[in-house]
């Protein structure tokens, strides 16, 4: 069960199971076979599958949190970027820190990837609780307010990044055990895209289980649908949604290493830069809904990755073209979610 | 007659006034007060922020729409003056024809983007326009052979506002009377025309229906004024207004390029100007932008001597470095959301009414 499909049985209240709605999911398939053609070799086609399907699990992973946010508590958090920054930056210390000490080994490199990738995770959480004590707590049931306060707050998160990291560039290289390629006949797939992509899916199962298969996540989805009846009801959605705004901060923070590896160079604007496409994303998928955030960045890692290959002049204009596309069919996003 | 040049929408603060006063006179004499070529750029600098920031102000703070794609109208106007001037010919009809060109694209597409878009909610718009504005800014170094791609395009004035045209051999009152002066004297009256449109279009009863746009839009609405027109022709202004302003600068630096009006920081400093200025008042525009060019250009003079002074502390020194002026605006600007919403024009304005409730 999903958020989506909830909100049928909400809408239609008399039938206890709803049709899980597979045309934006069969969208993606679509997209991926019409490539197919026209990109002509098989081989590359693999290739760009997968390095598209990477891209979208690591914007997933940090998107997610910015449209929980936003269907809980109706906030939408410009300053989502800074966890970014500070995962990124984090893993060049973390990691430039560990190279020594990793030297060849490829399991202490790999351990080391993990590290940062922790450190991070823990240091976006504990900067989001701050950001959300500080910063947005202010400013509830404000839109104006809100997206100034948070733009506020990324002007000054990335300050003090140039502050702490200095201002220039700083190179994040894969780890050797990382580089490379595997093959699959003529495909060249990166080890690290399918790492990737490995990371995102469990990070989507654990998502996907905690929203469907706990008691909180049971909470998260029912305050998602009517905020004032959980209250009501007696639970402290406050508290639940600080909790919600720390997670997604922190998986903003690891997708942040994610994305930084990716790019192998990272830059003060880093989390400017995807913040845009995570609004895409979000958009795209319908306000609030994670799984509409999930086909969502698959949807746009694939598009960025296939016309970069077939048009690259163009490229940065197929996410806009997408997202048009996309909300002519359905205005509401791939997967809407009631009283938005 | 003044009060009707300023459409009756006065200071209301004698401070203000003051402050106000004396902002317009130095800016009018700049070239005789402050002589110097980085003076008299930052005195330039501000009078098309003025006019850049008010045009934002009509939307943010008078109809409460956050946009995002206001570089990108902008940077059409400047690019716009740079294509013509580069392609035809450094004269006053090419300059006028760019500057036409450029408003009809602004029109359409703020036309465009505020009908797709500025039915459903605030952050809904807010997010497209950030995401458009960037894909502009992508298009813009892209088509590197219209508009020069990141370098951005170098041209030639007029020969009259170039700095090469000196038609008197000695300075007047001490300030050299050539190209450069011309420029500024025709940004000076540009602006001062625009922005007492701007203030024309505030007072009026469409500038009324604005505002209570964004106090109560669905109440606007049940009184019969239809939202979603009122809410793009306001967008639509504020584009148009804006590609002047990128026109204005463009003349004054001789240059465009992405880095001076499509990018983002151009963006957050605006966002900056208003809200410290104060949004839902065009004065706020004035004092924002001279106060905020100021900073950028002197601020960092004094942090440098900030710096000096705590240079062995690691953190704070860090802290303090000249290139951090902006982190400070920063911390100001989420001070003026919280603690003074109305900005400094706001503020001074609650200190007479406050002050007016003790006696």
């Amino acid at each position: 069960m999903t958020v989506a499909s909830t909100v049928r049985v909400a809408a239609s209240a008399t039938i206890p199971k709803a049709q899980f709605d597979w045309r934006p999911v069969l969208l993606l398939a679509v997209i991926a076979l019409a490539a197919l053609p026209l990109i002509g070799s098989p081989s590359t086609w693999v290739t760009l599958t997968v390095a598209g399907l990477a891209m979208g699990m690591i914007i997933f992973i940090i998107a997610s949190g910015l449209t929980l946010v936003f269907g809980l508590m109706d906030v939408l958090n410009f300053g989502h970027g800074v966890f970014i920054a500070l995962g990124a930056f984090i893993a060049t210390t973390v990691m430039g820190g560990m190279t020594v000490w990793a030297g060849d080994s490829g399991a202490a490199q790999l351990l080391a990837v993990f590290s940062a990738m922790l450190v991070a995770f823990a240091a976006a959480a504990a900067l989001g609780w701050a950001f959300e004590r500080v910063i947005v707590r202010p400013v509830y049931g404000m839109h104006l307010k809100q997206i100034l306060i948070t733009m506020g707050g990324m002007i000054i998160g990335e300050e003090l990044i140039k502050v702490i990291w200095g201002p220039a560039q700083i190179p994040l290289p894969l780890p050797d055990v990382l580089r490379g390629s595997f093959l699959l006949g003529d495909a060249a797939v990166e080890k690290y895209r399918v790492l990737a992509t490995a990371i995102g899916l469990v990070v989507f199962a654990a998502l996907a289980f905690t929203l469907n298969r706990t008691k909180i996540g049971l909470l998260i989805r029912a305050g998602v649908q009517d905020r004032e009846m959980v209250e009501s009801l007696g639970y402290r959605i406050r508290r639940l949604f600080v909790g919600v705004f720390v997670a997604g901060s922190a998986l903003a923070g690891l997708g942040g290493v994610l994305w930084g590896l990716y790019q192998q160079i990272v830059i003060p604007q880093i989390g400017a830069q995807v913040n845009v496409l995570l609004f895409i994303v979000i958009i795209i998928g319908g306000l609030g809904s994670t799984l509409g955030c999930f086909v969502g960045a698959l949807l746009v890692g694939l598009m960025a990755n296939y016309t970069g290959f077939l048009a690259p002049k163009v490229a940065l204009f197929s996410n806009i073209g997408l997202m048009v596309a996309v909300l002519l069919w359905r205005p509401q996003g791939l997967y809407p979610v009631t009283n938005r | 007659m003044l009060i009707r040049l300023l459409s009756h929408d006065l200071p209301r603060s004698r401070w203000l006034a003051v402050a106000l006063v004396l902002m317009v006179v130095a800016l009018a004499f700049a070239p005789f007060l402050f002589p110097g070529s980085k003076a008299l750029g930052a005195a330039a600098k501000m009078l098309v922020f003025v006019l850049l920031v008010a045009s934002y102000d009509l939307l943010l703070g008078y109809t409460g729409i956050v946009s995002f794609a206001h570089t990108m109208f902008f940077g059409i106007g400047a690019y716009g003056v740079a294509i013509a001037s580069t392609k035809l010919a450094p004269t006053f009809g090419a300059i006028t024809l760019g500057v036409f060109v450029a408003l009809c694209i602004s029109l359409v597409l703020s036309l465009v983007i505020g009908l797709f878009s500025l039915r459903v909610k605030a952050i809904f718009y807010a997010m497209i326009t950030l995401a458009v504005a960037a894909a502009f800014q992508t298009l813009a170094s892209q088509l590197s052979d219209l508009t020069g791609g990141e370098d951005g395009l170098t041209f030639k004035n007029p020969s009259i506002l170039s700095p090469s045209f000196e038609p008197f051999e000695s300075p007047m009152l001490g300030a050299t009377i050539d190209g450069k002066f011309i420029t500024y004297y025709l940004l000076f009256a540009a602006v001062v025309v625009l922005f007492l449109a701007l203030l024309r279009i505030v007072n009026s009863p469409f500038g009324r229906v604005l505002q209570a746009i964004r106090e109560n839009d669905f109440r606007a609405e049940a009184i019969g004024y239809r939202t979603v027109v009122y809410r793009t022709l306001s967008n639509v202004i504020a584009a148009l207004f804006a590609t002047l302003a990128g026109a204005l600068l463009a003349l004054w630096l001789r240059y465009t390029g992405p880095d001076t009006t499509l990018s983002f920081e151009i963006m957050l400093d605006i966002l900056l100007i208003v809200v410290i200025g104060g949004m839902g008042t065009l004065y706020g525009a004035v004092v924002g932008s001279v106060i905020f060019v100021f900073a950028q250009n002197y601020l960092q003079d004094l942090l440098k001597l900030g710096q000096g002074a705590l240079d062995g502390v690691p953190v704070v020194g860090a802290l303090v470095s000249p290139d951090r002026w902006l982190l400070w605006l920063g911390v100001l600007f989420v001070l003026a959301v919280y603690h003074f919403p109305s900005g400094i024009v706001g503020r001074l304005r609650a200190a007479i009414a406050t002050g007016r409730l003790r006696t």
